[in-house]
């Protein structure tokens, strides 16, 4: 039997498993909006802006593992997803974007409301596609959701016009093979017994653990390594929770905001055992002052990720989470040395240094402290709870208070540093998880970016808390103006510009709360902990709260500004032109 | 150092974009492209000159092996390889420089494919150095017009050499 595009889009998605889709609606796609209307298998998610739909696609892939879904229409339906899938491609977060196009007739015509979107997304997709045969569609979103979710994950769009989407074929349901895309699962077995050796023999061994831990699903073999090993474990941004956070090998988060214990150690080490990272500039700090006397060992499923940045010693291409499970076995099995004592001068080392500059910062009685708000929502919380940031402060606080136990709990924007993400993201999450507390830890800059997405929370009756660390500034562009600038504060300040977040929330048909004392700060998490419905919490904090530690651009790692900073601001600076 | 990669892609729409992409998206120069397609007409064979560090072509030979489309990346440079390119030169000579003309053509194992009154066009195959050697050369004799095409190369015998340095096998390059 003959099926249209539109149907054949519906069969493939169910024969994936798709069961929420998030989008909007335009011309070109009305042939698959159709079919959705009565359709009982998928669901979806009308969003208030294609951005928000592709990051609530993200946010529910982050959450649950599963590919995100979004779908949209020509035009700028299709270019308003850009941002949302270059943040998916930098995190490597597997989604699949249906973007309507004008019928392939008018390709190229400047047709109304048509936009080159497989051009315009090229570089930022894993890959993509122009569908022109209708007799291609089931393949080709077969290979979308293969390509999405397998090696490096990443997103792939799928451009539909719509005369395919109305036009008929059968449906088959063709198995496939792409001859020139053949990822890297198993690492080499040669490489990973040098590696094992080399873990064996140094003295001062760091683990610098990535998303790609996350993503393969390898924090319990993680875990595995580190306490058979007793090597201390730092996790950058993508990686907090795939090591739990609380663990007492934990180094909480490296580089540019992290803690000075885990910079400390990376660069006093003998040998960085980095799995599924990929040496972002913010983990580095400056490079070639990064981890002077260590040996490097890579494991990475992404082959060029391994000596783009650094030079790597023992490179180990293949998925983390079976590459630790043989060096695992390689270790108890095969290498012999006895390393806990060398081990233990080592982790007394860092605790010296835990000691000497602990993450902190100052409470005060009068007035809120982000960190504050941020260190009561894991406490009352237990850590038990899908975490989401926007950011800027929010996102380094959240990073650095929050202790994060176990994988897939924090959905943030790690490579691109997409405001607007975190609101939209909690979304998806929330969808995928209905009996989980999801909150969104926002700055009153990036809440702005996306807060249409309200109306899509509170009709879905999605209980997403909001908790907005209000300071009425860019407050990260703004801690860059006070230490680099002069205090010249261009643009940043947002002042009486702040809307009213309790009556905005109110006038969405959500819950508005607000706290403006720290006493009042527990009370308004648990009103809007028990409330089962979207709540905005308005916490106006200090303004003049800015996240420490931090490295300077351009600095080594260990050359770290504190709180009160104001006169080795200057002469680090200095020291750094 | 310069190096001539030679690259089997999927001979599909868009492929030439994803990979010209790829060169100007991350600050990479092409110095020479040609493209044209296999005996197998599913595939094209693409040969891109560029030039970096060992670290700046490790990282393109691995990106480009990275994209979907890409069948197979190998650095001739590694390899004992040929390498030929082609130009059409049109010389507007004097006179007195006719013969002369026609001489360096001869040298140069030239062709002259067509004439007029005034112009000689003369069609020369050669590596890099032969090229540029008939073009100083000439310059003096007037060059009106003049065409060049990409490089293409092509590994001495072997082929078992070539497949040790196919990715993925990324291990075998450290």
């Amino acid at each position: 039997m003959k099926i249209s595009g539109a149907e054949i889009f519906i069969e493939s998605l169910k024969k994936e498993g798709v069961k929420h889709i998030f989008g909007y609606p335009g011309g070109v796609v009305l042939n698959i909006f159709d079919r959705l209307y009565d359709n009982k298998d998928i669901q979806l998610i009308l969003t208030r802006h294609e951005q928000g739909a592709v990051h609530a696609a993200d946010g529910y892939a982050r959450s649950t593992g599963k590919p995100g879904v979004a779908l949209v229409t020509s035009g700028p339906g299709a270019t308003n997803t850009v941002t949302g899938i270059a943040n998916a491609s930098m995190d490597s977060i597997p989604l699949v974007v249906f973007s309507g196009q004008v019928p392939t007739m008018l390709i190229g015509n400047d047709a109304f409301q048509e936009a080159d979107i497989v051009g315009i997304s090229r570089p930022c997709t894993k890959y993509n596609y122009l569908a022109k045969d209708v007799r291609d569609l089931s393949r080709i979103v077969r290979e979308a959701f293969y390509i999405a979710m397998s090696g490096r994950p990443g997103p792939v769009l799928i451009d539909l016009p719509k005369d395919v989407t109305a036009s008929k074929t059968e449906f088959t349901w063709p198995e496939i093979k792409i001859r020139s895309y053949n990822p890297t699962y198993e690492g080499n077995k040669w490489m990973i017994t040098q590696a094992a050796h080399l873990i064996a023999k140094s003295k001062k061994v760091v683990i610098l653990a990535g998303g790609g831990v996350i993503l393969s699903g390898g924090s319990k073999e993680l875990k595995e390594l580190a306490e058979y090993t007793d090597i201390p474990v730092t996790m950058t941004l993508m990686g907090l929770g795939g090591f739990p956070g609380t663990h007492e090998l934990s180094l909480g988060m490296p580089g540019m905001h992290g803690t000075y214990y885990a910079n400390k150690a990376i660069q006093e080490s003998d040998l960085l055992i980095a799995i599924g990272m990929r040496f972002d500039d913010r983990v580095t700090g400056k490079i070639d002052a990064f981890a002077p006397h260590a040996k490097i060992i890579h494991i990475d499923i992404d082959p060029t990720s391994i000596r783009k940045n650094v030079r790597v010693d023992i490179p180990i291409v293949g998925d983390v989470k079976r590459v630790l499970t043989v060096l695992n076995k390689v270790l108890k099995e095969e290498v012999k040395e006895q390393w806990n004592e060398v081990c233990k001068a080592w982790l007394k080392q860092i605790d010296a240094w835990r000691k000497e500059r602990p993450l902190t910062y100052t409470y005060s009685n009068e007035v809120i402290k982000p960190q504050f708000v941020v260190e009561k929502i894991h406490e009352l919380t237990k850590g038990d709870a899908i975490i989401a940031t926007e950011v800027g402060q929010n996102q380094m606080w959240t990073a650095q208070f929050y202790k994060f136990d176990k994988p897939r709990t924090l959905l943030t924007s790690g490579g691109l540093g997409t405001m607007g993400y975190g609101f939209p993201a909690a979304i998806g999450a929330q969808l995928a998880h209905p009996n989980k507390l999801v909150i969104d830890i926002a700055g009153d800059g990036s809440i702005q970016m996306n807060i249409q997405e309200l109306a899509t929370a509170v009709i879905n009756k999605l209980p997403v808390k909001v908790a907005i660390l209000n300071n009425r500034y860019l407050g990260m562009v703004r801690q860059w103006q006070e230490l680099f600038f002069s205090e010249r504060y261009s643009h940043t300040k947002l002042d009486e510009s702040v809307p009213d977040f309790v009556k905005i929330a109110e006038a969405y048909g959500a819950v508005g709360l607000r706290a403006t004392k720290p006493g009042e700060v527990e009370p308004v998490l648990k009103e809007a902990f028990k409330t089962k419905r979207t709540v905005f919490m308005d916490f106006v904090v200090d303004w003049k709260e800015k996240v420490f530690p931090m490295v300077p651009p351009g600095a080594p790692i260990d050359q770290m500004l504190f709180e009160k900073p104001e006169e080795k601001a200057e002469k680090k600076l200095k020291a750094v032109k | 150092m310069r190096h001539t990669i030679s690259l089997l892609v999927e001979n599909k729409f868009g492929v030439l974009s994803r990979i010209s992409g790829l060169f100007s998206g991350r600050g990479y120069n092409i110095e020479s492209l040609s493209v044209g397609e296999t005996i197998d007409p599913q595939i094209s064979i693409m040969t891109i000159v560029t030039s970096g560090d060992d670290q700046i072509i490790e990282q393109i030979t691995k990106q480009l092996n990275k994209l979907i489309d890409v069948i197979k990346v190998v650095d001739m440079t590694e390899l004992e390889h040929v390498e030929r390119e082609m130009v059409l030169i049109k010389v507007a000579p004097k006179q007195e420089d006719k013969a002369e003309v026609l001489r360096l053509a001869e040298i140069f194992r030239g062709r002259v494919v067509d004439s007029s009154q005034r112009t000689y066009t003369i069609e020369v195959t050669g590596d890099e150095k032969k090229i540029e050697a008939i073009v100083e050369l000439l310059k003096p004799m007037g060059i009106k017009e003049f065409m060049r095409t990409g490089k293409i190369a092509i590994a001495r015998e072997g082929i078992k050499k070539i497949v040790l340095y196919i990715y993925p096998d990324p291990y075998m390059r450290f």
